[in-house]
C-alpha cells in the first residue's frame, strides 16, 4: 500500500529533531504547527475562490472594460461581489444578523444538520485511512444504508423507539456488509480496495435506482421516490418544529467518541493502527492482517450507513437515488481535512456542513452559484495535504523568514 | 512420473523424494467458463419459448450494401451458441487438468458466443429488430473517451504515478473543447485545446506527487472534485450567461474513409467516423509499439517498476514521471474532446464517472494499450447495449445492464479472470 501515513495524524511527519542544545523558537513552533497550516489553507482557499467569484460577476466584468481609465471601479466591484458572496454564506451558515428573533440562530442549526451525514461518513473513512485502507466507497455505503433504513422505516409498524433503533441498525448492517465486500475481496484476493469501492459506488447507485422502481421501496406512486418513513422511525427534532436539527447530531457526536475509544483505547483499534502503520510488521507480530481488512471495512461501511440513515430518517424523510448527493465524496475531504482523527473529523464536517448550509442563500442573494463550495473544499484539502506549499505561498511565513524562521524544507 | 524427479529440483527440504512438486492448478478459469456456459444454456436457450424468433438488422438505409433484416428461431440459435460455448468450456477444463495453457482466443470466442446467446434471448419475441450496426457503432463511439482515458492512466502508471484524476482530465478537456470550439466556431480548434486542459490537470497532479510527495490517490480524488467544482461554477456563471457564443460547439465532421467504409457492417462500424476516432486508432497502435518496443517505453517501464535501478543507469526518474503525467493528461484531454465531438453542449458533470471506468479499463487491460482498447470496447458495448435496449424494450432492467461494466471490473481485480499486477513502484514517491 502507498504511503498513507501522511494523512494519519498531524504529527505523522515530525519536524527534524533540533540539534542537541538547540531549542526551537516559539516562532518556529507556532508557524510549523498544523493548526497554522490548516488556518492558512482555509484562508488561501477563500482568497483563491474569491478570484473566481469576482471574475464571474457582471459588474466586475463591466468595470474591467474601462480598467485603465478608472481602476478603482474594478477593485470596488470585485470587493463588493466577494463581500456579498462570503457575507451571505456566513448569514446562511452561522448567524443571520439580518433576521429577527429565533430565526437569527437558525443557520447554525442548519449547519449542524448538514454536518451529520458528513460526520458519520467521515468517521468511517477516517478509520479506514488510519488502517491503511483507502475507501472511496462512502458514497455507495451511504446510499445502501439509507435504503436499508428506508426499507425498515416504511415496511414495518413498530413502537417509536424500537422502530428508530431497528431502522438505524439496518442501515449500519447493510452499509457494513456493502463495504465488507471490498474488505473481503482485498483479504481474499488482494483486490485493490480503491477500485472495488469506486465500482461499488456505481453499483449501489444503479441497485437503489432499480429498487426504487420495485414494490420493495417505492410502494405505489409513479416517481422513483420512496414514501415517507413512518413517524415512529424518524429521528426526533432537538429544538422543536422550527428547526430541522435532529437527534442524529447527538448520535453522530457519540459515534465520534466511540471511534475515538475504538482507535485509541481498544485492542482492536491498536491492531487497526498497527496494520495501517506497517502491514508486514503487524503480520509478523501475529495480527491477522486479512481479518483486520474485513473488520475495518465493516466498521467504515457501518458508519457510512449510519450517515445514510441520518439523511433519510432525520432530514429527507424519504429515499431517492440522489439521496446520497455528494456526501460520500465530501466525506473523503472531511476525513482528510480532519487528519483522520475523530475530533478533527467533527470539526471538518461542521466546516463543510456550514458551506453546504450557507450556499443556497449565497446563490439566491448574492448570485454566486453553489458550485463555488466544491472549489473551496477541494482547494482547502489540496493545500492541507501539502504543508510545504502553504508555507511557500504564505506571506506570514515569508515575513517570518526575515526574523530567523526557517521552513522545515530549508532545515532538512 | 512419480519416481523420477531429477530434472526438477525439489523446492522444499521436507520432501526430497516423492511426486514432482507442481504449481497448483488454477481452477478459477475453467469453473467460471463452465458456470457461465451452463447459465447460458439454461437461461438463454432452454427457458426461451420455442416459438419465439429474434430479428436482426445489419444495415441501415444509407449503407453502400443493403442487407435485409432477418429472423432466427430464438431457442434453437441460443441452444447452438450455448452448446458450442459449453464445448469450449469443457475443452478449457481439459487443457487445465493437463496443465496446458488455454490459448488467448478461447476467452474471446467464448465471450462472443455467450454474448450472442444473450442478445438472442434478450430480443426473443420482440417485434423490433436488433440494429446490429447501430449497436456496434455506438459501442465504438462510446468507448473512445474510455480508451483515451485508459491510455492516459497507463502512461502515468507505467511510470509510477497513480492517475485517479482521469475523470478530472476528461472533464477539463471536454469543457475547454466546448468553449474553444464554440468561440472559434471550428471543431478542430476544440480538439487542439482539449489536451491543454488535460495536461494542466496532469501537471498539477504530478507537481503534488513529485515535488510534495503527497499520496497520489488523495491528490487525484481531490483534483477530480476541484475540476468538477471549477467547471460547474464556470458553467453556471459564464456559460449560462452566454450560451450562444460559449456553449454551442459545432459538430466534428464525419470523414468516411474511401472504399473501406463501403464494406458491409465493418465499414460503417469502423471507418465512417470523425477524426477523433481515427486518432484513437493511431494512438493505440503507436503506444502499443512505443511502450513495449521502444527505448522511451523501456525507460518509462523501468521507472515504474524499479526507479532506483533506472536512476542508477542514468534515467531521470522524476523527469520521466513529470513528462509522462503531462502527456497522459493531454491524452485524457483528447478523450474529453471525444465526449463532446458530436457537437454536444457542456453540462454539469458531463463525464459522469467515465474517468473511473477508464481507470477500470486500464486495470482490466493489464496496463497495456491493446488491453485498454479491448476492455474499453467491452464497457462501451455494455453502454451501447443499454441504450439500444432502452429503446426497444427488454426483459432485463436497464439498471442491471448499466451495472455490468462495474461488476466486470470487480471480477477482474478480484482475480477471477487472471491476476492483474500493477507496476511495482506505482504510487511511491522517488527520493534519491
Amino acid at each position: 500500500m502507498t504511503a498513507t501515513e501522511s494523512l494519519v495524524a498531524p504529527s505523522a511527519a515530525p519536524p527534524p529533531a533540533p540539534a542537541p542544545g538547540e531549542r526551537r523558537s516559539y516562532l518556529q513552533q507556532v508557524l510549523d504547527s498544523s493548526w497554522v497550516t490548516i488556518t492558512f489553507a482555509i484562508l488561501m482557499a477563500l482568497v483563491a475562490s474569491s478570484v473566481l467569484i469576482a471574475a464571474a460577476n457582471a459588474e466586475v466584468q463591466a468595470a474591467a472594460g474601462y480598467f485603465f481609465s478608472r481602476p478603482g471601479d474594478l477593485l470596488g466591484a470585485a470587493w463588493s461581489s466577494v463581500f456579498d458572496a462570503y457575507s451571505t454564506l456566513f448569514r446562511g451558515a452561522v448567524f443571520d444578523y439580518e433576521a429577527t428573533g429565533l430565526r437569527r440562530v437558525r443557520p447554525i442549526t442548519e449547519t449542524m444538520t448538514a454536518s451529520v451525514p458528513l460526520i458519520f461518513a467521515g468517521l468511517g473513512l477516517a478509520v479506514g485511512f488510519r488502517s491503511g485502507l483507502f475507501n472511496i466507497g462512502a458514497q455507495g455505503q451511504v446510499l445502501v444504508g439509507a435504503a436499508g433504513a428506508t426499507f425498515v422505516g416504511i415496511t414495518f409498524a413498530l413502537p417509536p423507539v424500537v422502530h428508530l433503533v431497528l431502522a438505524v441498525l439496518a442501515a449500519f448492517v447493510i452499509g457494513a456488509l456493502w463495504a465488507g465486500i471490498a474488505g473481503f475481496l482485498k483479504a481474499r484476493t488482494g483486490a485493490n480496495e480503491v477500485i472495488v469501492t469506486i465500482m461499488l459506488n456505481s453499483i449501489a447507485f444503479y441497485l437503489v435506482s432499480y429498487l426504487l422502481t420495485t414494490s420493495l421501496l417505492r410502494q405505489g406512486g409513479s416517481r422513483p421516490i420512496s414514501p415517507a418513513v413512518a413517524q415512529t422511525a424518524t429521528y426526533p427534532l432537538l429544538l422543536g418544529p422550527g428547526f430541522r436539527l435532529h437527534l442524529g447530531f447527538v448520535v453522530a457526536l457519540l459515534a465520534a467518541v466511540a471511534v475515538w475509544w475504538l482507535m485509541e483505547r481498544s485492542v482492536l483499534g491498536f491492531r487497526f493502527r498497527a496494520v495501517g502503520a506497517n502491514q508486514s510488521a503487524a503480520r509478523t507480530a501475529g495480527i491477522k492482517v486479512n481479518l483486520v481488512f474485513v473488520l475495518v471495512m465493516l466498521v467504515a461501511g457501518g458508519l457510512a450507513g449510519l450517515g445514510g440513515a441520518a439523511q433519510v430518517l432525520g432530514t429527507d424523510k424519504s429515499l431517492q437515488a440522489s439521496t446520497a448527493g455528494s456526501i460520500g465524496f465530501d466525506a473523503i475531504t472531511v476525513a482528510l481535512l480532519g487528519r483522520s482523527t475523530p475530533l478533527g473529523t467533527v470539526l471538518a464536517a461542521l466546516l463543510f456542513g456550514a458551506l453546504r448550509a450557507g450556499s443556497p442563500l449565497m446563490q439566491t442573494s448574492a448570485g454566486t452559484p453553489i458550485d463555488i463550495v466544491q472549489v473551496i473544499q477541494a482547494t482547502i484539502v489540496l493545500l492541507i495535504a501539502a504543508p510545504p506549499l502553504v508555507r511557500e505561498l504564505s506571506l506570514v511565513h515569508r515575513l517570518a523568514a526575515l526574523f530567523g524562521y526557517k521552513s522545515q524544507e530549508a532545515r532538512s | 512420473m512419480s519416481t523420477v524427479t531429477a530434472p526438477q529440483p525439489a523446492p522444499t527440504a521436507q520432501a526430497p523424494v516423492g511426486p514432482a512438486v507442481q504449481a497448483r492448478i488454477a481452477w478459477r478459469g475453467p469453473v467460471l467458463y463452465l458456470v457461465v456456459a451452463l447459465i447460458s444454456l439454461v437461461f438463454f436457450s432452454l427457458l426461451t419459448p420455442g416459438e419465439d424468433t429474434t430479428r436482426f438488422m445489419v444495415s441501415t438505409r444509407d449503407d453502400f450494401v443493403e442487407i435485409a433484416p432477418f429472423a432466427v428461431p430464438s431457442r434453437a440459435t441460443a441452444l447452438v451458441l450455448s452448446v458450442v460455448a459449453l464445448a469450449l468450456a469443457l475443452w478449457a477444463t481439459r487443457l487445465t487438468t493437463q496443465r496446458r495453457k488455454v490459448p488467448t482466443w478461447v476467452p474471446i470466442l467464448f465471450g462472443g458466443l455467450v454474448l450472442l446467446a444473450f442478445l438472442v434471448w434478450v430480443m426473443a419475441g420482440n417485434t423490433n429488430a436488433l440494429p446490429l450496426t447501430i449497436l456496434l457503432t455506438g459501442a465504438l463511439t462510446l468507448s473512445v473517451p474510455l480508451i483515451f482515458g485508459s491510455l492516459a492512466g497507463l502512461l502515468c502508471e507505467r511510470s509510477g504515478i497513480i492517475n485517479i484524476a482521469i475523470e478530472g482530465q476528461l472533464l477539463g478537456g471536454a469543457f475547454l473543447a466546448v468553449v474553444v470550439a464554440s468561440l472559434t466556431d471550428n471543431p478542430y480548434a476544440g480538439l487542439v485545446a482539449a489536451p491543454v486542459a488535460g495536461a494542466l490537470v496532469g501537471a498539477v497532479l504530478v507537481l503534488f506527487a513529485v515535488r510534495y510527495r503527497i499520496d497520489q490517490i488523495i491528490v487525484g480524488v481531490v483534483l477530480n472534485v476541484l475540476v468538477v467544482g471549477v467547471t460547474n461554477y464556470l458553467f453556471s456563471t459564464v456559460l449560462t450567461q452566454n450560451p450562444q457564443s460559449l456553449n454551442s460547439p459545432p459538430r466534428l465532421p464525419t470523414l468516411p474513409i474511401p472504399v473501406l467504409s463501403q464494406i458491409p457492417v465493418i465499414g460503417p462500424v469502423l471507418f465512417d467516423h470523425s477524426l477523433i476516432v481515427y486518432l484513437m486508432y493511431v494512438a493505440v497502435a503507436v503506444l502499443q509499439v512505443m511502450v513495449f518496443r521502444s527505448r522511451w517505453g523501456l525507460r518509462m517501464r523501468a521507472v515504474g517498476e524499479h526507479p532506483k535501478a533506472a536512476d542508477t543507469v542514468g534515467i531521470k526518474v522524476n523527469l520521466t514521471r513529470v513528462r509522462n503525467s503531462i502527456l497522459g493528461g493531454a491524452v485524457a484531454g483528447l478523450g474529453g474532446a471525444a465526449l463532446v465531438s458530436a457537437g454536444l453542449a457542456f453540462t454539469k458533470e458531463l463525464t459522469s464517472g467515465k474517468g473511473y471506468i477508464a481507470l477500470a479499463a486500464m486495470i482490466l487491460g493489464r496496463w497495456s494499450p491493446k488491453g485498454a482498447l479491448a476492455a474499453s470496447l467491452l464497457f462501451g458495448f455494455a453502454d451501447s447495449l443499454r441504450q439500444v435496449l432502452n429503446n426497444l424494450g427488454s426483459p432485463v432492467p436497464s439498471q442491471f445492464l448499466a451495472m455490468l461494466p462495474y461488476l466486470a471490473t470487480i471480477f477482474a481485480v478480484a482475480g477471477l479472470v487472471g491476476r492483474v499486477r500493477a507496476p511495482a513502484a506505482e504510487g511511491i514517491p522517488y527520493v534519491k
